[in-house]
């Protein structure tokens, strides 16, 4: 059971050579990494490349971990008490089941994704440590322990806004996903867009990587963003120069809504183009 | 199998532990890096590092125990090209006393001062320490790091040891404060609880009990559940940070504050400025050259329910706080004082943390500037000083 990328997701070797830890060890995976640099998609695609169904927990800053376990709703309880509903007797109606209840009791080992665990309280992953470590936990209304019938692969994605305690990291396997180089990104493109013009890629990376470059941007565009733009460059059909400029500084590239995403980041871009046109003059 | 990497690591101050070493063993075993050192290098990696602010480390560990790796020494003609160009144009306009251009002067001048030292830097092939001509350390010409020429201007330098250089030169990579510092920081979180204010906001999400079993009572037994919002620190702190220069000496005292306060405050955001803040302030001091915040946008963004606490030993020249171009470090528009106003103004409860003992104050006189500036709400940087200023930011 190893994962070698997809067609659609190439990953790195350093990213298999951790991957594949995290399943051989059955330990969960931390990944971090700058925003779209596919750390979310990455629980799919190993899904997807292993065969194996994907459990998604998408963390808010008002998740709590017993929420991922069960949930016990006593009030609706109390309600079908007094409307004399013959439920009322099992204590079990009134349980719901949270994702790692879910992903422990699943036919088969799913691949269970944390997304975004940073969001939560600060508390949040110590109140998993026991869950994840030994892949079990105590319902304690029914009095039942609820065990892993095998333990499946967990992927937790973070964005660093909180750091996380330290007995946690210890039991995870660590990934930080760096922003792909040049090489990287063409393969990615390549694999998105497999009949896109060569000449077209060459120069809208050319472009892509100068503007993450600019220094001062509030949000450089990141991988999702530039195939989003490709995807948009593809549709308008434009010349097959029109990424090309003289001058690249003064140079506002077409389309650049799909790229910067914030009105200071376009003031500042129309600005440089502004002063490099003046220069040359 | 590797236990000097392991030490070493220990050694290089990467939080490793044993389990974590002895799940890479484990993993070995499973034959996860059975091709080559590079996997092998991933694999430890994933297995024993666990924050990408030491993968740095972990990559220099590796490759000292792995290859014999050494640091070359850095040399001068890179430090030549890291002196930002903006220094060199602007340090004309600085506002000297009359003292210190007559210093100048006796050696020609300011261009002739820049003209000297990029015409030495350029000359100048290797390390150089001692003697009174070349740039070094240790010596008595006017350029270099660790010298007594008041008209020196320093280069290369971790932190300056007379503070009285006209112009810090080299990009110095001022220390971001670590907040993992624990120790200490107990006391401080518990005088900064004081800030905390409890609030039920957003969706009502927990039973309520009183409120259920009263309304449910009025409605003669007929459930009628009724929910709050939880509570929650309400809070919001903006903590402004001086950083470099004179506060070198009280920076593990501002490390255990700062380590206090994110964990304290759910709404804590922070920002660094050097003795005074100007029209912009940085985040992150590692790229504090290329990543500021303009001090305007930070006026806009944040409404004036947020509590501002300045830390700051408030020790510096009267120009730094009184005429445009006084700061050391760049050509400031408006003069310190303006912006500090503009900041008092926007945010009614603020106060200023000051990490030097009260009975020195008097000594230093731009903290009387300061602290009048701040309607002499400045308090000392002691666990009774964040109490007073507590109570002060509470009114």
């Amino acid at each position: 059971m190893r994962f070698a990328g997809t067609a659609t997701y190439i990953a790195t070797e350093d990213l298999m050579v951790a991957v594949n830890a995290a399943i051989a060890l059955e330990r969960p995976l931390l990944i971090k990494g700058e925003p779209g640099t596919g750390k979310t998609v990455l629980a799919r695609e190993v899904a997807a490349a292993l065969g194996k169904p994907l459990i998604e927990w998408h963390i808010k800053s008002t998740t709590k971990a017993q929420q991922g376990l069960y949930e016990y709703d006593a009030v609706a309880r109390l309600r079908d008490s007094q409307l004399g509903d013959p439920r009322v007797g099992d204590i079990a109606n009134y349980i719901a089941r949270g994702k790692l209840w879910d992903a422990f009791v699943a036919a088969a080992a799913p691949v269970l994704l944390i997304d975004e665990i940073d969001k939560a309280d600060i508390e949040f992953p110590n109140d998993l440590l026991l869950e994840l470590d030994r892949m079990e936990f105590h319902v304690y209304e029914t009095r039942e322990v609820v065990r892993a019938r095998q333990r499946p692969i967990v992927f937790i994605t973070s964005n660093n806004e909180k750091e996380l305690p330290d007995a946690f990291l210890r039991r995870c396997f660590f990934h930080y996903i760096r922003f792909p180089d040049r090489e990287t990104m063409e393969r990615i493109v390549a694999v998105h867009f497999p009949d896109i013009r060569r000449s077209l890629v060459r120069d809208a990376l050319t472009l892509f990587y100068e503007i993450r470059d600019v220094p001062g941007l509030k949000k450089k565009p990141t991988t999702s963003e530039l195939l989003d733009w490709l995807r948009l460059l593809m549709a308008e059909d434009l010349p097959p120069d029109a990424l090309r400029a003289k001058d690249t500084r003064a140079f506002i590239p077409p389309l650049h809504g799909a790229l910067l995403k914030s009105e200071q980041d376009v003031q500042l871009f129309e600005r440089l183009a502004f002063l490099a046109r003046r220069e040359g003059r | 199998m590797f236990p000097g990497f392991f030490l070493a690591l220990r050694k290089a101050e990467i939080p490793v532990s044993l389990r974590e070493y002895l799940t890479l063993i484990e993993a070995l075993d499973a034959g996860i890096a059975e091709h080559g050192v590079e996997r092998f290098y991933y694999l430890a990696r994933s297995a024993l590092v666990k924050d990408e602010r030491n993968l740095d480390k972990f990559d220099r560990v590796f490759a000292e125990t792995f290859r014999g790796f050494e640091e070359p020494p850095q040399g001068f003609e890179e430090m030549e090209a890291r002196i930002p160009e903006e220094w060199l144009r602007k340090l004309a306009e600085r506002v000297l006393t009359e003292e210190e251009k007559r210093l100048v002067a006796s050696l020609g001048g300011f261009d002739k001062l820049m003209e000297t030292l990029r015409e030495r830097l350029r000359s100048q092939k290797g390390r150089h320490q001692g003697g009174s001509k070349m740039i070094g350390t240790a010596g008595t010409s006017p350029f270099g790091a660790y010298g007594y020429n008041p008209e020196g201007v320093r280069i290369g330098q971790e932190e300056s040891r007379h503070r009285r250089a006209v112009k810090v030169w080299d990009r110095r990579d001022f220390r971001n404060l670590d907040d993992k510092i624990e120790l200490g920081t107990r006391n401080l979180k518990l005088a900064l609880r004081r800030l905390r204010r409890f609030a039920r906001e957003g969706a009502a999400v927990e039973f309520d009990l009183p409120g259920t079993v009263g309304s449910t009572a009025r409605r003669a037994g007929l459930l009628d559940v009724r929910m709050v919002p939880e509570r929650h620190n309400a809070v919001k702190v903006l903590l402004l940070l001086d950083i470099g220069g004179s506060m070198d000496d009280h920076v593990t005292l501002c490390e255990a504050l700062f380590s206090a306060a994110r964990s304290e405050f759910k709404h804590f955001e922070h920002f660094y400025f050097h003795n005074c803040p100007y029209e912009a302030i940085w985040r992150d001091n590692r790229r504090r050259r290329d990543d500021v915040v303009a001090t305007a946008e930070l006026l806009r963004t944040y409404p004036p329910d947020w509590k501002l606490i300045l830390v700051g030993d408030a020790a510096m020249g009267h120009s730094e706080i009184e005429f445009p171009g006084g700061s050391v470090e760049h050509w400031n528009e408006e003069p310190g004082a303006v912006w500090l106003a503009r900041l008092v103004r926007q945010f009614p409860r603020a106060a200023w943390l000051n990490p030097t003992p009260e009975a020195h104050w008097e000594f230093t006189p731009s903290i009387g500037m300061i602290s009048r500036l701040m309607d002499q709400r400045m308090y000392p940087l002691t666990l009774a000083g964040i109490d007073r200023a507590t109570r002060d930011l509470n009114h």
